[in-house]
């Protein structure tokens, strides 16, 4: 069962995905960056310098397929979270991603689930985020598991280790096989009211839990400025949680190989973010030279506006590929008006993979200059920093600073707004809930914290137990399902039409949610055209319709907007009629053909029919066209009666004729395709040339009914026409 | 109080300006070293139910098991000796396994009265 093999064909089997949970195991533990080969990659044509080894199976960029269909895989670690509350719709949300090139998969927890005092159980429904729980994880990792045998690179599984159960989080994370997760005790303190005294506690154990199972950590500084009116003026305090967190990490016990800085370029335009941001970033990289830097992209400053928001984490990525990135995280673009849809964690992951392979090694092109402007302000961030940790310990340390509401001031240090978050020691989530341990205190398990008084002569805390679970897996409790209502398996049992009975709804979260998004143009203000979009939507027949953007292009003109509603209705997939595809021949083999046969065509626009920029687009090499491919034609213009054509093919010696008939009324077009086949046949040419026909009405089963070798509707392009051509004159043996 | 922190900082700027950038840099984690040591040292000597909960997890026992045991040890003012190592005492005083004397603590706390 663990070496189940996925094909891509077919879709991920969720329901055999959580059969035999209870005895599952990952097959590996630990964290992995990607390999890039220090001599840089060979791809396609071109030579990279700053990329991982590729995917075995992946999606490349639209525009790959003018170059050999190559997928460039940048040399840093990519990240998309995902997390719809559904894990078992999350699964397939991330093979799609992986696909794309994203190896780290960062999981949010459900609202609240930090105040949660113990681990949950189960499988229930999450509201912006998952329950994470041991059957939740088993059954993620192992999708995860066989995802990275089908794109061919080891996946990160994250999630996040914070709140009043840290301790217990993490040794779940660790027997888990999760390989990477946030912990950052200021977190909780700031942003979730724990209390301070426990919060570091809990945090040393879970950190060395982390660490014996070799889980990166990440750090919880970005909420600053993702928090902070002015997210560009926190820098020095930033630099301050950044090091507070790594040098208690390392007095833990972490490796600093595993230690991650989140950081996110603070500012976004139209600020003039360069100047903020790149003196930060480098400041940063400086001081943390040893640490590895996690890049996040910006989420302050995120806005309705998907294309907004991927200009601006395009720059982002810029500047991490300045400095350095060794995770690159992506946002959703869509993060500022819904939870994010599945098909915008594929766009953030294309705008990491689209900057960093257009500006690979970007810095053997340009260097940074320290002089000047920038060195300076570098060293002033810096300055800040020290003074701020300098004004720490003169206030009595750590706990006190923050009582004294030292953090998250949005005024840049050492100004003060005096809107900072102080925390009171005595207060908090679990205050008052620290024990002191007795001088006698024991715990016989190993990844543990702190005093520990082992019986003289033990050579290894677990042996006292026989084996503790981080050493011995098959002593884990599984517990299944606490809850009979809130569970996978009834949701699985509402999604199954949509997932194996041949139902299909349009899905943006989960199976069968039926959300669909309407764009449109409409020439009103804003009050008229949001009401407008609204009534076009429900006209539309769509449901619960909602303006989630609306940008005006003009007070008077009007606006852009955008509805998102569902869809009422199911599609049988038994009822769709899907046209057999077109099988292609090799480029290389039609210009190969071509050349060998110095392939001539006559072609025109037949009948009583003016039309011709249809035929010109599959002629012209300016569109393509199959002049493109070698291929000599003569061109004898619009409405030519058929005769006239077969004889210019037999006095040129051309090897195929093309007519392009457009008017349809009273099945002119069949007729004017029978009449050349019958025309060839009578002047006896007819195995010695192809005949194609197209037009907007003609389809490709036309050819048997008419006797032609090849019919094409709307959409061809040239090269379906030579592929066409080449594969008849293979039939014959002339080729 | 403003006035005058902004006027401290200044002064310690002077200083600061005279570090080279490699003196800054051992300065920044000298002081952030120094912020987190009374922090470690606070963390070596306590413990939390969530720790003494994640202690049993790794001796394979349930956590819906667990969080009830760390409430009956914490109630019997026991915690302090951690509650990993209670329930190893009245394992080995038994002669049950871990699980259970962990079902035992469920079950009658009073099996607790005596052990330490």
């Amino acid at each position: 069962m663990n070496n189940q093999q996925l094909d891509p064909r077919k879709k991920l089997d969720i329901d055999e995905i959580m059969q035999d949970l209870e005895s599952y195991h990952p097959k590996r533990k630990g964290w992995v960056w990607r390999k890039k080969p220090a001599e840089g990659v060979n791809m396609g044509p071109f030579h990279y310098r700053d990329m991982a080894e590729p995917l075995k199976n992946s999606i490349g960029l639209p525009a790959a397929k003018y170059f050999d269909a190559i997928d460039p895989q940048p040399s840093c670690v990519v990240t998309t979270e995902i997390a719809s509350g559904r894990f078992e719709d999350d699964i397939r949300r991330m093979r799609m991603a992986a696909w794309h090139g994203a190896d780290h998969l960062m999981v949010i927890r459900t609202t609240g689930q930090s105040h949660i005092d113990g681990l949950m159980e189960g499988t229930p429904e999450g509201t912006g985020g998952v329950p994470i729980t041991r059957k939740q994880i088993r059954a993620s990792r192992k999708a995860c598991d066989m995802i990275e045998e089908e794109v061919g690179r080891p996946i990160n599984f994250h999630s996040y280790v914070s709140g009043v159960a840290g301790p217990e989080v993490a040794v779940l994370f660790a027997e888990e096989g999760i390989n990477g997760a946030h912990q950052d005790p200021q977190y909780n303190v700031l942003y979730r009211n724990v209390n301070m005294y426990r919060s570091f506690v809990d945090a040393a154990e879970a950190k060395r839990v982390m660490a014996g199972a070799d889980i990166f950590q990440i750090d919880g500084a970005h909420n600053a400025n993702a928090t902070a009116k002015a997210g560009w003026l926190v820098m020095p305090e930033l630099m301050v949680q950044h090091g507070i967190n790594c040098a208690f990490s390392v007095a833990v016990g972490m490796e600093k190989a595993l230690i991650g800085l989140s950081t996110v370029p603070p500012n976004s335009p139209p600020a003039p973010k360069l100047w903020y941001d790149l003196p930060y970033a480098v400041a940063l990289r400086d001081f943390f030279s040893e640490y590895k830097m996690r890049a996040q992209q910006n989420t302050r400053y995120i806005e309705a506006d998907i294309e907004e928001a991927i200009r601006t984490h395009t720059i982002d990525t810029l500047i991490s590929m300045l400095t350095s990135a060794d995770i690159q995280s992506t946002i959703t673009p869509d993060e500022g008006r819904n939870v994010p849809w599945h098909y915008n964690n594929i766009r953030g992951v294309q705008t990491v993979k689209q900057t960093w392979a257009a500006l690979d090694g970007i810095k053997e092109l340009l260097t940074i200059n320290h002089d000047g402007p920038l060195g300076e302000m570098v060293r002033d961030l810096k300055e800040r920093a020290v003074a701020f940790l300098e004004e720490v310990v003169e206030t009595g340390g750590y706990f006190a600073a923050v009582e004294q509401g030292f953090f998250v001031d949005s005024a840049k240090y050492p100004e003060r707004n005096g809107d900072g978050i102080a925390r009171d020691g005595k207060g908090g989530v679990g205050a008052g809930s620290l024990i002191a341990r007795d001088s006698d205190y024991l715990a016989p398990v190993c990844s543990h914290f702190g005093h520990n008084h082992l019986p003289a002569g033990t050579h290894k805390a677990c042996d006292l137990i026989d084996g503790c679970t981080l050493c011995k897996p098959e002593k884990i409790v599984y517990i299944d399902e606490l809850d009979p209502e809130d569970n996978v398996s009834n949701r699985l049992e509402k999604t199954l039409p949509y997932r194996k009975g041949g139902l299909i709804r349009p899905e943006a979260e989960w199976a069968g949610d039926g959300t669909v998004l309407l764009q449109f143009a409409i020439p009103e203000s804003e009050d008229v055209a949001r009401e407008a979009g609204l009534e076009m939507a429900r006209k539309m027949g769509l449901q619960d319709p909602q303006v989630i953007n609306l940008s005006v292009l003009h007070p008077a003109e009007g606006c852009f907007v955008e509805v998102k509603g569902k869809v009422a209705f199911d599609i049988k997939k038994a009822d769709l009629k899907i046209p057999p595809k077109e099988e292609m021949l090799p480029e290389d083999e039609i210009r190969a053909a071509i050349k060998q046969v110095g392939l001539k065509v006559v072609a025109a626009t037949v009948g009583e029919d003016e039309h011709s920029v249809g035929l010109r687009e599959i002629l012209d090499i300016k569109h393509g066209g199959i002049e493109k491919y070698g291929v000599k034609y003569h061109y004898l213009g619009t409405s030519v009666p058929i005769g006239k054509l077969v004889d210019a093919a037999i006095e040129t010696g051309a090897q195929a004729i093309l007519i392009s008939t457009i008017i349809s009324h009273n099945d002119i077009h069949l007729a004017q395709m029978r009449k050349l086949a019958e025309l060839c046949r009578e002047k006896g040419i007819r195995d010695q040339v192809v005949l194609v026909a197209g037009g907007t009405q003609v389809n490709r089963e036309m050819a048997a009914e008419t006797g032609l070798d090849a019919t094409f509707g709307r959409g061809t392009k040239g090269i379906h026409v030579v592929n066409a051509i080449v594969k008849t004159l293979k039939q014959r043996g002339v080729v | 109080m403003t006035a005058e922190r902004i006027a401290r900082f200044e002064k310690r700027r002077e200083e600061l300006k005279k570090m080279s950038d490699e003196e800054l840099k051992a300065r920044f984690w000298q002081l952030c070293d120094q912020v987190v040591e009374p922090v470690v040292g606070l963390a070596q000597t306590h413990t939390s139910p969530s720790i003494e909960r994640s202690v049993l997890l790794r001796m394979g026992i349930d956590s819906v098991s667990s969080h009830g045991v760390v409430d009956r040890i914490h109630e019997a003012g026991l915690l302090g000796k951690g509650a990993g190592h209670v329930v190893l005492k009245l394992a080995q005083k038994t002669g049950m396994d871990v699980r259970q004397a962990a079902a035992a603590i469920l079950e009658d706390k009073d099996v607790l009265n005596g052990l330490f």
